[in-house]
């Protein structure tokens, strides 16, 4: 074996449905377990809003795609002895396996640390493993792997409907669901087929329990199974989609032990070295199982496991992988016992997913076996009351818990608790409410009775509440009881005052913790130390409990620690940037020699690991909860300001305590939040902005569109299905928008404002320090204001605005960092036309694009508004984005192929499940770099462009010439071909996927003969569901890139036919 | 846990320290020693388990009585789901309490199972806290007081052995290899394993003198309490080891051979009681997850040549097994039968067979 100096590490890339940020948090521990090897690091990941590509983690970083072409070329430049392929998810696996297949890693003479290649493809190739586990007598489900649909059909004879159909090489179940007869099979198959050239057809265990093994194994051939966790829901529901819990809770000694003696079993005979994990269905009535699945690799669950257990499984399986045994490592929470153990868990834990669908046209809502999910959460407790009650409010959702919330329509009960949605839960709660018993329940769902008597007992605690009237006749006892089942003070406010206006001030929450708090009912402070109390541990991993009498640690309250609080549940609109963010607010707080407390619930995040500050909580983000921390910390103050909109929106009620909020007054961050008063702090200031009016009848909504003319946004208060907000272009819309959408009433007023055509979108990323500006970024958005910031692909520095503009832009941003006396990040965005500026919204707090912007500036913005937060005078820096020579592009990454029927547009409503930031010397360069991170590829041949209305044909028009000149087909639908002909540009009219006439569009996209579509919707009302709609579908469908913006249709055109890829140059980040 | 009221009991503490809970097995006043176990699953297995005689047993995991108990099936003449006849702790304390539970294989509620047993079973208390001052003061006496205080009482100070071991020699089996197995509270799940392969498993009591019977190999079993009450048993192991018989035993089995060995004894702090307890092959990087419970072991300084470390603790490097440098002669502290716990070294028993066919030739 060479001797290893340098190890090659992939990343994960954009987060994406079945593929989010644990991958930063496996990839960042296997980087830190490398360096403290003294070995050199080099990282691939496009991801720049991660920790991982952060400096000091990997030595080197490339903000380049992790595809084998540029992995390729990484290794020609770096030379690297070894490769990591197990901390990246499946992006990593697949680019790995592509690197050994096609020679590379041999060529270069690279190893692979850990589990081997060969090792990996044989779980990856369903068929070859089933028989590999057959050969030591481990059981799997009946199955049949087939390559074409007559052989899908055939096979489902012989194995018996109901089927599952799986297709391999996939992300968590894409392609993959039940089938129950041959119309289905036919339907589901072809897609799948479009994924994988092999899928199999499955025996259906529908209603078997789901059960979860970690194991770790090393080169001396020791195993352990650090966790196992059991699905709440019972097989039929994706991991990723079902509720979690860990340790098991409802399997005997024989079967967790069964169990888990087959996976040292499996471990072994695949020779992993490092981390795998094993998934089984368990029959409910007797000990018969199937192994389901095996992934080789960091997974989601492992991460949840680490965070579970407080073992860290990323930090072990690298050392593994450079050979040590695990009796050779210690167990680095105890720090004296060994690594060679597995956890006793004195608490156990639920993971709940998180789910957006409501972002998303035509999306089902119903749950199965492929993932939809964006985030998830984990709840500590020592009951399973307490811990699914404290989850239930970690998503984010608006709800408080397993009760007290407001009431859900359901339609039909009995229906949905047949065919689960993401509001499962919730359906539960209703169908107990509405006399449904716990054993009705069972035979609906065949969700394990122990899980649903666990839930009975708290419908039963509400019962009791709600008899009572005030907080004084409560009995302790039973104010006890509700807490340890996990019940808010919210909770309790609400249904002892039966009055469901509780929330708008704190007023009756305050009233029952401060009555609670005379009773001396309060939760208790416990470690997650890995061995249960049996031997004394200096862990800092800390969560609250009711079910507790004296806290496991002693609080200083000396005024040095500051308390960062975190960002929550990943969703669409909040992810691993403000993990980022908080991150390094940490690592600031602790160099300016504070104590860095964390609060924070994902599992998905660097912020939530074991190493990066001096105490986490891994707990609620709620009033009450931080409260809680901060009555027992008393912190010199807290950070609200760097973990997104959770925290932005505690700001003012904990100032209202006299919680020390550092940084920008909570009274200036309300003035920002407010509509209403930050509109009329900029006309006070002379800032324009666009028209707007909250509205509360549909008369007057037509009155003010008459008065500042269509198109108008429309920002509704209450909606009924689709997304939130929507931009219509006349009267016609707007009334089937108000009939369909939305309810306008005094209660839920609607906001209505003028809309800008053709306007450009700015951004201005900033910290300043008491109104005056030290740090600032300015980008670019490519598409025209339409499309959300969180969506739109973002240039840095700004290369097509005016000078004007920006001058002006900077000038309205300093007036309005005065007037909020802000200290800390910011963002404003901006409407520019011509050189009209118009101010949209403002964020007293770091933004979206914080990491991107300090990346490419290579300046660290949260370290400089961490500083001013803790007080510190800091000096502006010498360098602005003038001086700069790079260009940084951020794109953005959709999961719309995970999503069925999701019409995949974008809109004023984020879609975006992630992103990815990449660097280039000139703009065409990078924005080539990004979107082929995010997944397009460079076309070879065939187009196929539906170029929507007037404006966009227009802005299509030169991209169309070029793409003629450089050698490519054009295919169009009829309006763009006869543009296009009439311009003098030859292209191939294909008919309309309705228009029963050849060549159809349609069938072509089954038969992959594009290389891309470009599909500009007609209007802006997303209510397309005709021929465009099946266009984009079957695009994302039959995996065919999709671009639905002229604007960046027109970017990408201009740039692939100015680089080729061979022309793009590989340069890590210290480069530029 | 519903909103039916549960009686009150106080546990106390021989240092003093007092806890209030609800009571959900049967409710009378009882003392012994506290000790803790860290597994996750196996209730039914634990409680059953003889080496827990006389002792209030802390579970630290805080969900218990989920799945229930089960039936009272019968395999070789044995309870096929539990490892002995009875419930042998004193008590049980939990933190929280499944009063419903499912499982298909349970036939009622662990609380009705203790009552029936009339064994004391409390839930609500900071079982974290507790176990933190069992860690930090050592395994203590401890007394639980429902209406009448009672003494505490040092089970240690008593023959539990006696009390545990079968009264008369009975026989499993009907295999080729003859294996004399000494009870000193042998757990079902040994006999079960020595039943896999061709064995007869001829089970005598603790004090039995066998050295005259006939058999193939000599087992001696786990049991509760200080390895030094067993005198009779150590007199006839000073035999058993001069001979070059196949020997095998388990933890009291395993220190008892120590002593008749010449090796010497002590009492941990607070024992080790846990799924996870991590063993090395002493002289490889063999490393194994073992199922414990133990509060006596034998001292690594006092073994005497011809005696080899086998195994040994890779958190405190304790002693976790033994074999003689040249006989078929080996015992281990940890539980290769597990039950509950992880079955990682189950393959112990084949290597005492193993020994018993060499022998044999």
């Amino acid at each position: 074996m060479e001797e290893i100096n340098k190890v090659l590490v992939l990343g994960s890339g954009a987060l994406k449905i079945g593929e989010a940020g644990e991958f930063d948090y496996s990839g960042s521990q296997a980087l830190k377990a490398l360096k403290e090897e003294g070995l050199t690091t080099v990282l691939v990941n496009p991801n720049i809003a991660t920790v991982q590509t952060s400096e000091e983690i990997a030595d080197k970083i490339y903000f380049l795609p992790v595809t084998p072409y540029f992995v390729e070329r990484i290794i020609q430049k770096e030379k690297p002895q070894g490769i990591l392929l197990a901390f990246g998810g499946q992006t990593a696996l697949n680019c790995g396996m592509a690197l050994f297949e096609n020679g590379i890693l041999e060529k270069y003479n690279i190893q692979v640390l850990g589990t081997s290649v060969e090792a990996i493809m044989e779980t990856e190739d369903r068929e070859r493993f089933a028989d590999k586990l057959r050969s030591i007598n481990v059981k799997t489900p009946k199955s049949v792997a087939v390559t074409n649909i007559g052989d899908a059909l055939n096979a489902a004879k012989k194995v018996d409907y109901p089927v599952i159909v799986r297709a391999a090489f996939t992300l968590g179940g894409q392609g993959s669901g039940f089938c129950s007869n041959n119309e289905e099979l036919e339907k589901l198959a072809s897609k799948a087929f479009s994924y994988s050239e092999q899928i199999l057809v499955e025996e259906s265990l529908k209603g078997w329990k789901e059960v979860e093994y970690e194991v770790v194994r090393d080169k001396y051939d020791n195993c352990i199974t650090v966790c196992n966790m059991e699905n709440f829901d019972p097989l039929g529901i994706h991991t990723g989609e079902s509720i979690v819990v860990a340790p098991s809770q409802t399997l005997t000694n024989r079967e967790y032990h069964k169990l888990r003696k087959l996976s040292i079993d499996i471990v072994k005979s695949i020779g992993i070295v490092g981390e795998c994990n094993v998934q089984y269905a368990l029959d409910p009535f007797s000990e018969d199982y199937r192994v389901i699945e095996v992934n080789a690799r960091l997974s989601r669950s492992s991460a949840l496991a680490s965070k579970a257990t407080g073992y860290p499984l990323a930090f072990v399986a690298a050392k593994l992988a450079l050979g040590y045994g695990l009796h050779e490592l210690k167990n680095s929470v105890t720090k004296t016992t060994t690594a060679f153990f597995e956890p006793a868990l004195d608490y156990l834990v639920v993971k709940i997913p998180r789910w957006d669908l409501n972002k998303f046209m035509g999306v089902s809502e119903e749950i199965g076996s492929s993932m939809k999910s964006v985030g998830e959460i984990m709840a500590i407790g020592r009951s399973f009351e307490e811990a699914i009650q404290k989850g239930l409010r970690m998503v984010g959702l608006g709800m408080h818990g397993f009760v007290g919330n407001k009431d859900l329509i359901i339609e039909d009960i009995e229906y949905e608790l047949n065919n689960p949605t993401d509001k499962r839960i919730f359906v539960i709660a209703s169908a107990f409410k509405k006399g449904y018993s716990v054993e009705d329940v069972y035979q609906l769902t065949k969700i394990d009775r122990w899980f649903l008597e666990k839930l009975w007992n708290i419908i039963e605690t509400e019962d009791e509440l709600v008899k009572y009237n005030d907080f004084n006749s409560i009995p302790d006892g039973f104010l006890w009881h509700a807490k340890k089942q996990g019940f808010s003070d919210f909770q309790i406010a609400r249904l002892v005052l039966n009055n469901h206006e509780i929330g708008a001030t704190d007023k009756e929450i305050i009233q029952i913790r401060n009555h609670r708090k005379s009773r001396n009912i309060l939760p208790s402070v416990k470690q997650i130390d890995t061995l249960a109390a049996e031997h004394p541990a200096v862990t800092n991993y800390l969560y609250l409990t009711y079910h507790g009498e004296e806290h496991d640690i002693v609080f200083e309250k000396d005024n040095r620690s500051v308390i960062v609080l975190g960002s929550g549940a990943y969703r669409i609109g909040s992810s691993v940037e403000f993990d980022w963010s908080c991150v390094n607010a940490l690592q600031t707080i602790k160099k300016k020699n504070y104590r860095s407390i964390m609060i924070n619930y994902n599992p998905e995040t660097v912020s939530t690991d074991y190493d990066i500050c001096d105490r986490l909580y891994f707990d609620e983000l709620s009033f009450e909860r931080v409260m809680d921390i901060s009555d027992l910390e008393v912190p010199y103050g807290v950070i609200v300001s760097t973990g997104g909109q959770i925290p932005n929106s505690l700001a003012m009620r904990l100032y209202r305590q006299d919680v020390h909020i550092l940084g920008t007054s909570p009274n200036f961050i309300d003035r920002a939040e407010n509509r209403h008063k930050f509109s009329d702090m900029l006309d006070k200031i002379g800032v324009d902005q666009p028209e707007w009016k909250e509205l509360s009848s549909i008369e007057d909504i037509f009155e003010f569109t008459e008065k500042v003319g269509f198109p108008v946004l429309i920002r509704p208060s209450y909606v009924l299905s689709g997304a939130a907000m929507n931009v219509v272009s006349n009267k016609e819309e707007l009334e089937h928008f108000l009939n369909l959408a939305t309810q306008v009433s005094k209660q839920y007023p609607v906001v209505v404002s003028k809309f800008l055509m053709d306007a450009k979108e700015i951004e201005m990323d900033a910290v300043a320090d008491k109104g005056d500006i030290i740090v600032y970024a300015i980008s670019e958005h490519i598409e025209f204001a339409g499309v959300h910031s969180g969506d739109a692909t973002i240039m840095f520095p700004p290369q097509k605005v005016y000078v004007e503009t920006l001058r002006r832009i900077k000038k309205i941003s300093r007036k309005i960092a005065q007037e909020l006396q802000i200290s800390g990040p910011f963002n404003i965005q901006f409407l520019a036309k011509d050189n009209d500026i118009k101010v949209i919204e403002c964020n007293l707090r770091a933004s979206r694009s914080f990491p991107f912007v300090s990346k490419v500036l290579k300046t660290n913005f949260i370290d400089y508004a961490t500083r001013i937060m803790l007080g510190e005078k800091v000096e502006k820096p010498n360098k602005t984005l003038f001086d700069i020579d790079h260009i940084g592009v951020k794109a953005s990454q959709f999961s719309f192929s995970r999503l069925s029927m999701a019409d995949p547009v974008l809109g004023v409503d984020m879609a975006s499940t992630g992103e990815v930031g990449c660097i280039g010397d000139d703009y065409y360069e990078a924005i080539l770099k990004a979107m082929i991170s995010v997944g397009y590829r460079i076309p070879e041949k065939n187009i196929l462009i539906s170029s929507g209305p007037m404006r966009s044909k227009t802005e299509l028009l030169e991209s169309g010439r070029i793409l003629i000149d450089n050698g490519y087909n054009i295919f169009g639908t009829k309006g763009t071909c006869d543009f296009y002909k009439k311009n003098g540009i030859l292209a191939t009219m294909v008919h309309w996927p309705d228009v029963n006439k050849k060549p159809n569009a349609y069938d072509m996209l089954k038969k992959k003969e594009f290389d891309l579509v470009i599909n500009i919707p007609k209007d802006l009302s997303q209510n397309e569901l005709n021929n465009d709609y099946i266009i984009r579908r079957a695009a994302v469908d039959f995996n065919i890139p999709l671009i639905t913006n002229a604007r960046l249709a027109s970017a990408f055109i201009y740039a692939i036919s100015r680089y080729k890829k061979e022309e793009l140059t590989v340069k890590s980040w210290d480069e530029y | 846990m519903s909103l039916k009221q549960y009686k009150n009991a106080k546990l106390i503490l021989e240092d003093g320290s007092e806890f209030t809970a609800c009571s959900f097995g049967y409710e009378k006043s009882v003392a012994g020693e506290i000790v803790f176990n860290t597994a996750m699953t196996g209730y039914p297995e634990s409680l059953t388990d003889p080496s827990y005689r006389g002792q209030i047993l802390v579970l630290t995991y805080p969900l218990v009585g989920n799945y229930g108990v089960p039936g009272k099936s019968m395999a070789d003449d044995m309870l096929e789901h539990f490892e002995s006849e009875h419930i042998h702790t004193t008590a049980l304390i939990i933190s929280d309490y499944s009063s419903t539970y499912n499982h298909w294989n349970a036939s009622k509620s662990l609380g009705d199972w203790l009552k029936e047993e009339k064994i004391p079973g409390l839930f609500g208390i900071d079982t974290r806290k507790l176990t933190k001052i069992i860690r930090e003061k050592g395994a203590m006496l401890a007394k639980i007081i429902f209406d009448d205080d009672i003494p505490f009482h040092d089970p240690n100070k008593v023959n539990l052995v006696n009390e545990v071991s079968i009264k008369e020699k009975k026989i499993y089996g009907n295999g080729k290899h003859k294996v004399l197995l000494i009870d000193c509270g042998v757990k079902s799940n040994i006999i079960r394993y020595l039943l896999r392969f061709d064995t007869t498993v001829i089970r005598v009591p603790w004090d039995y003198d066998y050295t005259n019977d006939d058999y193939d190999g000599l087992f001696i079993s786990n049991g509760p309490g200080d390895p030094t009450i067993c005198t009779p048993t150590i007199k006839h192991l000073k035999t058993s080891i001069a001979d070059d018989k196949p020997i095998f035993g388990i933890c009291l089995g395993h220190q008892l051979t120590a002593l008749a060995a010449g090796a010497k004894t002590y009492k941990l702090k607070f024992g080790h009681r846990s799924h996870n307890q991590p063993v090395l092959e002493v002289g490889t990087n063999k490393a194994y997850l073992s199922s414990q419970n133990h509060g006596f072991a034998v001292d690594n300084k006092s073994i005497p040549d011809s005696w080899l470390i086998y195994f040994q603790n890779l958190n405190d490097d304790s002693n976790e097994g033994l074999k003689h440098s040249s006989k078929p002669i080996f015992t281990t502290q940890f539980h290769p039968e597990a039950s509950s716990g992880p079955t990682d070294t189950a393959f112990l028993f084949g290597d005492f067979i193993k020994a018993i066919e060499t022998w044999k030739k």
